[in-house]
């Protein structure tokens, strides 16, 4: 058994599943930053209510919460090509990463602003400020503050959902454990060993993260 | 898309059954297993506080696939055989249960702390205070965080396509596969999975704001 452990970390191997770490860990950044910045424009645009408007953005997002994102990822990879565009594997993998973790981020954006006192944007609007300068230097900054712990517990999920992509065959960590042990079925218990504890590791280094941020918060 | 429901709607109806069917036993034996583990990390004894706490930050902190692939590929080796449905309820299982204990717990924690001194303080145990006293309570702040827990669980069991589920995203893929009509299947799929975790979804925002 132990013996296993030794042959199937070998260095090849390892280098092998690392290069998956860096993959997962490429597409979950990309994802990150992408689906933040495109998360929380649509909450704002949800939370504003342009008329009509931001109803139909919040109906698309509502449909696309709701969707597994697995079916996103194939609609992307397999679907798109029908539309007469081919992504490649990667970034197919992060705008579907992207496309479905923003309408996550979007609902988290407008409950925290909404969490935000009325009263400051009157007070805001009160001072002679505008609505849009109100909500940006008074009632975003103080939104962002609440939104933090769940933001980036949303971002965990990210991280641990980009082993989703496996089934696009995006060679990140999971993936590439499985060509591993197909080749020698003795390394199956220490290959699912390996990634449980890498992915483990990103993901609890984020939980800790968060768990700081909401106490400093509080 | 319709001519898809025409064509395969048995097809599409028997993985809605099954991604059903395993979003519910999930559902019943993860809201035990959670609420167990939210007890025993809201319990005096410091070792049971150890052990759930263990518990809940490996599952939580795993993605489901490996978990489910772990059930899927070592366990038929060395304990049991079980088919893809089994392995992917278990995992699904063990996953949500994590965080349906991290809930529950927060539920637990928002009852007024003067309700459990007040039942020590009448005569009852701390296990009769947590069930008569405080569980009462604390479901009630639960029970919108856990419909949206119901509606990520329905997602998750997509994961059963991975290990030959039957499911719903299973049946899509041998549809998208076999009629060569991606598009159309996958969204007569997206279009069953809405129909469960839409109205769910809706109406737990609809009790969010009446409790708040």
């Amino acid at each position: 058994m132990l013996q296993n452990f030794i042959d199937a970390y070998s260095p090849d191997n390892l280098r092998y599943l690392f290069g998956g770490l860096g993959i997962t860990i490429l597409v979950s950044v990309v994802s990150i930053i992408g689906s933040f910045i495109i998360g929380s424009i649509l909450g704002i645009i949800r939370y504003v209510k342009i008329k009509y408007f931001s109803a139909i953005v919040g109906f698309i997002i509502d449909i696309i919460r709701n969707l597994p994102l697995i079916l996103i990822l194939f609609f992307t990879y397999f679907g798109l090509p029908n539309l007469g565009v081919k992504p490649e594997i990667i970034p197919a993998a992060i705008l579907a990463m992207t496309i479905f973790e923003s309408t996550m981020l979007a609902e988290i954006v407008r409950s925290g602003i909404q969490a935000v006192d009325p009263g400051q944007m009157e007070g805001a609007r009160a001072n002679g400020l505008t609505y849009w300068q109100g909500l940006w230097h008074i009632v975003l900054p103080q939104a962002m503050v609440k939104m933090i712990p769940a933001i980036v517990s949303q971002f965990i999920s990210l991280v641990k959902d980009t082993s989703l992509a496996t089934i696009i065959l995006l060679p990140e960590m999971l993936y590439r454990s499985q060509i591993i042990y197909g080749q020698n079925t003795n390394y199956i218990i220490p290959m699912f060993v390996a990634i449980a504890l890498m992915y483990f590791v990103v993901c609890y280094c984020l939980s800790v993260l968060a768990r700081y941020l909401e106490k400093r918060q509080a | 898309m319709i001519h898809i429901f025409a064509n395969y709607g048995g097809t599409l109806l028997y993985g809605l059954g099954q991604t059903l069917l395993c979003s519910v036993l999930a559902l019943i034996f993860s809201l035990i297993l959670g609420t167990l583990f939210a007890l025993l990390e809201e319990s005096p004894s410091k070792f049971a506080r150890g052990v759930a706490r263990v518990y809940i930050e490996i599952f939580r902190n795993i993605p489901l696939l490996v978990i489910t692939m772990f059930f899927y590929v070592v366990f038929p080796l060395y304990v049991v055989k079980m088919n893809g449905f089994t392995a992917g309820t278990i995992g699904l299982t063990l996953y949500t249960s994590a965080f349906i204990a991290e809930t529950v717990r927060a539920g637990i924690q928002s009852v007024d702390p003067g309700q459990m001194e007040g039942a020590r303080a009448n005569g009852l145990s701390f296990w009769q205070a947590m069930r008569f006293i405080i569980l009462p309570q604390a479901f009630r702040y639960v029970i919108p965080p856990l419909g949206n827990q119901f509606v990520n669980l329905v997602k998750n069991s997509s994961t059963l396509a991975f290990v030959g589920g039957f499911d719903l995203m299973y049946q899509g893929n041998v549809i998208a596969s076999s009629s060569l009509e991606t598009i159309a299947a996958y969204s007569a799929v997206g279009v069953l999975y809405l129909v469960i975790t839409m109205p769910i979804s809706y109406y737990m925002r609809y009790l969010e704001k009446r409790l708040a």
